[in-house]
């Protein structure tokens, strides 16, 4: 199964057995081109897309030693995500299997997200529950079995991975910040600010994230503006979003009673929240870290499976910018 | 010469096979729609030419200038049928299938294209006729239309979207060189004209799919930080 991802600003192409696992994979990051913009522009995005998609197709093949007429699918990243970046990748993929007279499976992003602890030697087994936690989305999600996904709650306002790279900008870090954030916290010193974990003293799993950033502007202001300040707020920050993070997983776990948390998305990466999250009297199962963020692997991974269920798509060009993860169905 | 084409850049969606023989083509405006039809349509028109897309010698895609999206909807469903069949493709502007479109439909010989580019501004060129097809006399542009190059001479007729949209400005500039005939203003781009024109260029000008490229004319889309701010990052 090959799989295409362009839902943002990441081209990932990769190869998928079902028999063999994953064979080969690629990815190209679109970060340097958006730098100067201060953040993702959409046309732009969709512009280096379009020359990148087949050129990572042809290395992918090469590296997985195989030629296209070996292919038994082609799946794609058919939503959510921005419209124009997802047309590139549906375009190109669905007119290649097309062309190959193969299937094409238009996959969900953040099923493909969900599903990427399964690409690892120990993957986690079912029922799970999955905390998806990326620059778009902020999820609990209940998992009794592949395609049945029950939100438990979401982030009412700013994504957890938004929040960071928010919280860098007012604070004067270079695009994209999350990640910067995450290394100027480990100069900070514990204790001196303290952030309200948001909406933890509420029922139920939903988070808000976008009160954190300007309490953290806000100290930011008050205070006498050393790096050493800086690096103190960005300390609290982060742990004030783990901690929020970490006390709405255990909630989840409670409430399911499901033994096992799976981990996804950008955040997924962050290694204060890793940490931390193998505090909870569960197994926690995480990508590899060059899985948390958009890939190939991940997308191939979920249209294998899906097609393997059954999947037969018209030949039509699928791109949901908006694709709710309930809509999906259980397979 | 057995050649596919097709377009998405405009609110109309095409599809054609082109043989020494005859010409096959499927042509629906329907905005919107051109992720559902365009497959389907190529399916038809190679079903009624009795060819599979083996059997073809190239692929042509109408590259733009056009709707940004539309025209990489082209350009990524021809790099994905090329890189399917081992086939070289043909990029092929869609302001010169557009004059092309004039020429063969009404013998017009000396068209003024213009397409709305929206922001006060059309994607243009200028086309005549020579060695029996439309061809470009400058260069293709993004402008404003009281910014267009005048012709060295007269009789010309305008062709495509921008002819309505700035029907006033493109008039009193131009006033002087323009033919009597009405603008044909609602032409837009067709699949048939872009293989014709891919015909005319010949196989030696194809390329291999990675290196075939939408051409968006309008290059500037976005403000930089140091830009929008006066602060660099």
């Amino acid at each position: 199964m090959l799989g295409i991802e362009t839902s943002c600003d990441e081209t990932g192409v990769a190869i998928y057995d079902t028999e063999r696992g994953l064979l080969a994979h690629r990815l190209f990051s679109q970060i340097a081109l958006h730098a100067e913009y201060g953040g993702v522009v959409p046309e732009l995005a969709s512009r280096d897309h379009i020359q990148r998609v087949l050129p990572l197709i042809h290395e992918t093949l090469a590296a997985a030693n195989l030629s296209l007429s070996e292919l038994d699918g082609i799946a794609y990243t058919a939503g959510p995500g921005l419209i124009g970046a997802l047309l590139v990748g549906a375009s190109i993929a669905r007119a290649l299997a097309w062309g190959l007279s193969i299937p094409a499976v238009g996959v969900h992003h953040m099923e493909g997200h969900l599903l990427a602890p399964m690409l690892e030697a120990n993957p986690p087994s079912l029922p799970f529950v999955a905390l998806l936690v990326s620059g778009g989305h902020t999820l609990l999600v209940d998992v009794p079995r592949i395609g049945q996904y029950e939100v438990l709650g979401e982030s009412i306002d700013d994504a957890a991975g938004e929040a960071f790279d928010k919280t860098a900008k007012l604070l004067g870090l270079a695009y994209p910040g999350g990640p910067l954030l995450a290394k100027l916290a480990t100069q900070g010193q514990a204790g001196v600010y303290h952030f309200k974990r948001p909406m933890v003293d509420r029922p139920g799993c939903d988070f808000s994230f976008s009160g954190l950033k300007t309490a953290a502007l806000t100290a930011w202001q008050q205070s006498t503006q050393t790096e050493q300040d800086k690096a103190n707020i960005a300390y609290a920050f982060e742990e004030a979003v783990v901690d929020t993070l970490f006390i709405k997983c255990r909630r989840a776990l409670e409430q399911t009673k499901r033994p096992t948390l799976v981990v996804a998305g950008g955040v997924g990466a962050n290694r204060k929240l890793r940490e931390r999250l193998n505090d909870l009297k569960a197994q926690v199962f995480f990508p590899r870290l060059e899985f948390c963020t958009d890939n190939g692997a991940m997308i191939a991974y979920a249209g294998a499976l899906r097609l393997q269920a059954g999947a037969a798509e018209l030949p039509i060009i699928q791109a949901r910018p908006r694709w709710p993860l309930v809509e999906l169905e259980a397979i | 010469m057995k050649l596919l084409a097709l377009d998405t850049s405009s609110d109309a969606c095409s599809a054609a096979v082109l043989t020494d023989e005859a010409c096959f083509s499927a042509f629906e405006i329907t905005p919107r729609a051109h992720t559902r039809l365009i497959l389907p349509m190529i399916e038809s028109v190679l079903k009624q030419a009795t060819l599979q897309l083996s059997e073809l010698d190239a692929i042509a895609f109408g590259c733009g200038p056009g709707a940004f999206t539309g025209v990489r909807i082209a350009t990524g469903i021809a790099q994905g049928l090329a890189l399917a069949a081992h086939k070289p493709l043909m990029p092929v502007s869609t302001l010169a299938a557009l004059a092309q479109k004039a020429y063969q439909e009404t013998k017009v010989t000396q068209v003024l294209v213009g397409l709305d580019a929206r922001m006060g501004e059309m994607y243009w060129g200028q086309y005549s006729l020579q060695a029996g097809r439309m061809q470009l006399e400058n260069a293709e542009q993004v402008l404003a239309p009281t910014s267009v190059p005048l012709p060295n001479r007269g009789q010309w007729l305008g062709v495509g979207s921008a002819w309505s949209v700035y029907a006033d400005d493109l008039a009193e500039h131009l006033a002087a060189y323009l033919s009597t005939t009405p603008a044909l203003a609602d032409y837009l781009p067709e699949a048939k004209y872009i293989a014709e024109l891919a015909r005319f260029a010949g196989l030696a000008t194809a390329l291999a799919p990675e290196l075939a490229q939408p051409v968006y004319l309008r290059n500037k889309v976005a403000q930089t930080t140091l830009e929008r701010t006066g602060l660099s990052v």
